[in-house]
């Protein structure tokens, strides 16, 4: 874990190097996330629900799964750019650190201009907390905190499976992010707007509503069931069957070399 | 100690003929040729030798390196370093040896080398005490004690290389292996390298694998040679053996004027302007001492020039005995 954080060091003092470009691509993911941001806003000055989600509690929803993607990209942005460490040739410099593989490519890439989608997240979050009607006890915010937490390593799920199959394409990837950018626009409202099917692809296929849907019924009161706030839980374990791809993606890598 | 036996490594290669309609074909069907990249490699290497690994491009040197580092898994045969499997004891194994690839970096572009230097230490897990140690006596040795403060992007191309040495000799491997270390560099950075490497190899008993084009780098470097092509090993050897084998002849280079040249058994002329003249000697015939005797008796030698086949002309000629 230190060396997890000297590595971090590292890359941040990189980025660093080159302030202005660094500055600008926090501004820009910065506007990109506030123009997100206003296509709900003017939807729902028109509308003023859609399916019955008020403005604020859509609001919650789209900026916690903004978070989650922020913060994955931000920190398991290696497995996103992981093409591009095997056609630079630097996976085998992984491998022949005497490291865990899953855990050098972690560090290889850090993408700290995310945080200006973070900003953004929290920017909603602030204006949208105290009017979307939720009494905020202890429990209210934890699920909050889970529903984060879980779509964190959801999204670092779909990342590594991305990652994963690079192994076997270079070619051809961009269908990977239907799931991962697609994910988070759709993510902007509660899933169960899109239809029964969307909302059983994202529970069962990829477990998106598991963190977004599920837990969020739960938290602005229409559910009463607490077992919902634990879905997110149940969602991360994704990540396993993602990075056991990911393996067998790296076995292959190691023989055929290329 | 490194012992590869019977080492066969076979790649998929896709093809495909050129045009759109093709492309578009190979969406659907592919085709693929085989390439034997490593058919019954097998070699001993001592501990603390140092090894000279050429071949033509495309010979599989860099997959035999990949082998040895553990990076590449091969089809069939066994390769065991120091009592390890290098691909299935990947951690430990890649603890014990170092790599230099001259055409990539390993150290962190954008910041100072001494940083990235710090990092690889607290990779290998390196103490503290070792650490200064091993880093005081690489920056002498390499002379990097100016540079090591700059980022390595910043760095010129022979004092990046001195960097990556130094970065992949920290945790002190027993083995290292080197891909192409002076490609690209200038001649004093050149014979700074090799000069260094010889020295690791000596005061550490650091056992040395390098892989050049360079036949200058094999005569500083290294005691033996191993020559690979087309996937087979051809030749292993120490390499004054080779040299023996492959200088039994010399050339005499001369300025000269009045008369003609002897002749004599043994002595060709390859050019001759009546001034200037190249002499092959076949050394199984007439030694150089009688040769040049035999020329001075005959003419006024101007300048003279003695020079034996060099490595890289023993090189390119047992590339063409092999056809490779």
């Amino acid at each position: 874990m230190r060396l997890y954080f000297k590595y971090l060091r590292m890359l941040v003092r990189s980025q660093l190097e080159y302030r202005e470009s660094f500055i600008m691509t926090l501004l820009g993911q910065f506007l990109v996330s506030f123009s997100a941001f206003l296509g709900i806003y003017f939807i729902l000055m028109r509308f003023h629900t859609v399916r019955d989600y008020t403005f604020p509690e859509i609001l919650i929803c789209f900026s916690s799964v903004l978070a989650s993607f922020s913060l994955a990209e931000c920190f398991a942005r290696g497995f996103d750019a992981f093409p591009r460490l095997i056609k630079s040739g630097s996976l085998d410099r992984i491998l022949l650190r005497p490291r865990g593989v899953a855990f050098q490519v972690l560090t290889s890439n850090l993408e700290l201009s995310r945080a200006g989608r973070l900003l953004q997240a929290i920017f909603m979050l602030i204006y949208a907390v105290p009017r979307c009607g939720v009494v905020w006890t202890a429990d209210k915010i934890a699920t909050l905190a889970v529903m984060i937490a879980g779509g964190v390593l959801v999204f670092t799920a779909l990342f590594i499976l991305y990652a994963g199959f690079s192994f076997f394409t270079i070619e051809g990837l961009e269908f990977m992010n239907l799931f991962t950018d697609g994910v988070r626009e759709f993510g902007q409202y509660p899933l169960s707007i899109y239809g029964e099917g969307v909302l059983k692809l994202f529970t069962y296929v990829i477990p998106v509503a598991l963190f977004q849907y599920y837990p969020f019924l739960y938290l602005v009161g229409r559910s009463d069931d607490k077992r919902l706030a634990l879905l997110p839980i149940l969602g991360a374990v994704f990540i396993l069957p993602c990075s056991l791809f990911f393996r067998l993606g790296l076995r292959r890598y190691k023989s055929t070399g290329s | 100690m490194i012992e590869l036996n019977g080492v066969c490594k076979t790649f998929k290669v896709a093809k495909r003929n050129a045009g759109f309609r093709e492309a578009a074909k190979s969406l659907f069907k592919r085709e693929y040729t085989l390439i034997n990249a490593l058919s019954d490699v097998s070699f001993k290497i001592g501990d603390g030798e140092t090894v000279g690994y050429i071949g033509p491009n495309g010979a599989g040197k860099s997959s035999t390196i990949k082998v040895m580092c553990g990076v590449l898994v091969p089809d069939s045969g066994e390769c065991v370093i120091d009592g390890l499997v290098p691909w299935r004891k990947r951690k430990e194994h890649v603890r014990r040896i170092g790599a230099v690839f001259g055409q990539r970096s390993q150290l962190w572009w954008d910041v100072p080398v001494i940083d990235s230097l710090e990092l690889i230490r607290d990779i290998y897990s390196v103490g503290e005490a070792e650490y200064k140690r091993t880093l005081s006596e690489l920056v002498e040795l390499l002379d990097i004690k100016d540079i090591i403060k700059t980022p390595a992007r910043q760095l010129s191309l022979g004092q990046r290389m001195r960097c990556e040495i130094a970065a992949s000799l920290i945790h002190s491997p027993k083995t290292l292996f080197l891909d192409e270390p002076t490609i690209g560099l200038d001649a004093v950075s050149k014979l700074a390298v090799r000069k260094f490497i010889k020295s690791i190899n000596k005061s550490r008993g650091t056992t040395v694998i390098l892989t050049t084009h360079d036949m200058q780098d094999i005569e500083a470097i290294t005691d033996r040679i191993i020559l690979i092509g087309r996937g087979r090993i051809l030749l292993d050897g120490p390499l004054y053996e080779l040299k023996g084998k492959g200088s039994e002849g010399k050339t005499i280079v001369i300025e000269y004027s009045g008369g003609g040249l002897p002749e004599i058994e043994g002595l060709t002329a390859v050019e001759d302007s009546g001034s200037h003249a190249k002499i092959a000697v076949d050394t199984a015939l007439i030694s150089v001492s009688e040769a040049i005797a035999a020329i001075s008796s005959s003419v006024e030698i101007i300048d003279l020039s003695v020079s034996g086949q060099t490595v890289e002309e023993l090189v390119a000629s047992l590339y063409r005995e092999f056809r490779i």
